[in-house]
């Protein structure tokens, strides 16, 4: 099951997603990133059907770009989350994407922040968040151990505690994670948290 | 579990010697899970006119986005603001459009009119009015609320004794109900003022 959860620290936010592509009882591939880099300076983590994960933050992208270059400068993280939040709503009573969504970024005038957006559109800013079956216990564990003023090293261990909460509890537990962190300096991958790597046979 | 119950809330308003207050609870949850502890349930439309949104929280979010659009135009066009009795009979129509696919909010406005008589009714989903001379509830913990509000109130009270009646009240009912709680929100409206205060309750 899709586990996505994250946090926000000192001038930083963390997301963390499992990177399983599953169907039905069938494992696909074990390196799918559910986490997009929206734009230079944020991060959606998304958990659903996948047809519907990549159509719609795709979609959610390529507007986001328009805006910058109709514009000429970018959205603030608030100002995506809600834009994400009304094409949910708006969609939800037509044609609804199942997809749930974790919105992370960095603003220079209000510093990181992370967005919690239901498959329903029902949007909240949040200091953590999570969806799945793996959120019953990465945000207990989060709840317990998570200080406002983190920094990335104790946050990266917050991150790998809940990990390892999930993989020993779930019963269908994912085996790979990855974890991305946006801050002043942009969105990018951090760190891969894998149990099972793909196997590379020799060429005949 | 009926849709109304999804998100979990609880909303009363009451009516006092020249004053009104209406107060919420605090939690935004996911069934039995709380996603957060600080959801904002009343949202002002302007200085005298307060509405407090019971029910699905999408719903929440898109009612209200829509209503401060149509106050908004009815300011831009009458150059004035608008007096309780027009906000509700407002809301009333805007959820009757959906009569066939509604809105999932039981709205709870309160106000004060001319010379500063209080003004205070709710409706259900589909905009049928109640007035009411006392108080008005909605929301998962409304059937505690109405036990509570009918023992605790009396007429004419001052903001102060309004403010402390109308806090037991609500916090005694959501502790009785599982999906509503984590605190209280709590505005008193008086000709003059308008005072914000959260309560601190039982946070489980």
């Amino acid at each position: 099951m899709e586990c996505v959860f994250g946090l926000v620290g000192n001038g930083f936010a963390i997301v963390a997603a499992d990177t399983s592509a599953v169907h039905s009882i069938l494992l696909h591939k074990n390196n799918e990133d559910k986490i997009m880099v929206l734009d230079s300076h944020k991060l959606v983590a998304a958990s659903g059907e996948p047809g519907d994960r990549v159509q719609f933050t795709e979609y959610v992208q390529k507007n986001v770009s328009l805006y910058k270059f109709r514009n000429g400068i970018p959205l603030t993280t608030a100002a995506a989350a809600n834009f994400t939040r009304g094409e949910l709503a708006t969609a939800l009573r037509k044609n609804p994407y199942s997809v749930n969504i974790l919105m992370a970024g960095y603003d220079n005038e209000s510093g990181a922040s992370l967005y919690y957006i239901d498959y329903i559109a029902t949007l909240h800013k949040v200091d953590k968040g999570a969806f799945g079956y793996g959120s019953y216990f990465s945000l207990s564990t989060m709840d317990r151990h998570y200080r406002s003023d983190m920094t990335v090293e104790e946050a990266i261990e917050l991150v790998d505690q809940c990990i390892l909460e999930i993989r020993s509890r779930l019963v269908v537990a994912p085996p790979n994670f990855v974890i991305k962190i946006v801050d002043k300096d942009g969105a990018r991958d951090y760190a891969w948290r894998q149990t099972v790597q793909d196997v590379t046979t020799a060429a005949v | 579990m009926s849709i109304f119950e999804y998100n979990g809330s609880a909303v009363v308003a009451m009516v006092g010697k020249n004053c009104f207050a209406i107060a919420s609870d605090r939690r935004l949850g996911v069934q039995l899970q709380t996603i957060a502890t600080d959801f904002k349930r009343i949202s002002k439309i302007h200085d005298r006119v307060f509405i407090g949104l019971s029910g699905l929280a999408t719903d929440v979010q898109t009612l209200y986005q829509r209503l401060v659009f149509r106050h908004k135009l009815y300011q831009l066009r009458e150059e004035r603001d608008m007096k309780p009795e027009t906000f509700a009979s407002l809301v009333s129509a805007i959820l009757y459009e959906k009569r066939f696919g509604p809105y999932l909010c039981q709205p709870v406005i309160a106000g004060l009119g001319d010379d500063d008589k209080p003004f205070i009714c709710t409706m259900d989903s589909i905009g049928a009015k109640e007035l009411a001379k006392d108080f008005v509830v909605s929301g998962t913990a409304s059937e505690s609320l109405y036990g509570a509000c009918e023992a605790m109130y009396k007429p004419d009270m001052e903001a102060e004794e309004l403010f402390e009646t109308i806090s037991q009240a609500l916090l005694s009912s959501v502790d009785r109900d599982c999906l509503s709680g984590w605190g209280g929100h709590v505005y008193v409206v008086t000709p003059t003022e308008v005072k914000e205060r959260i309560l601190k309750g039982r946070m489980d």
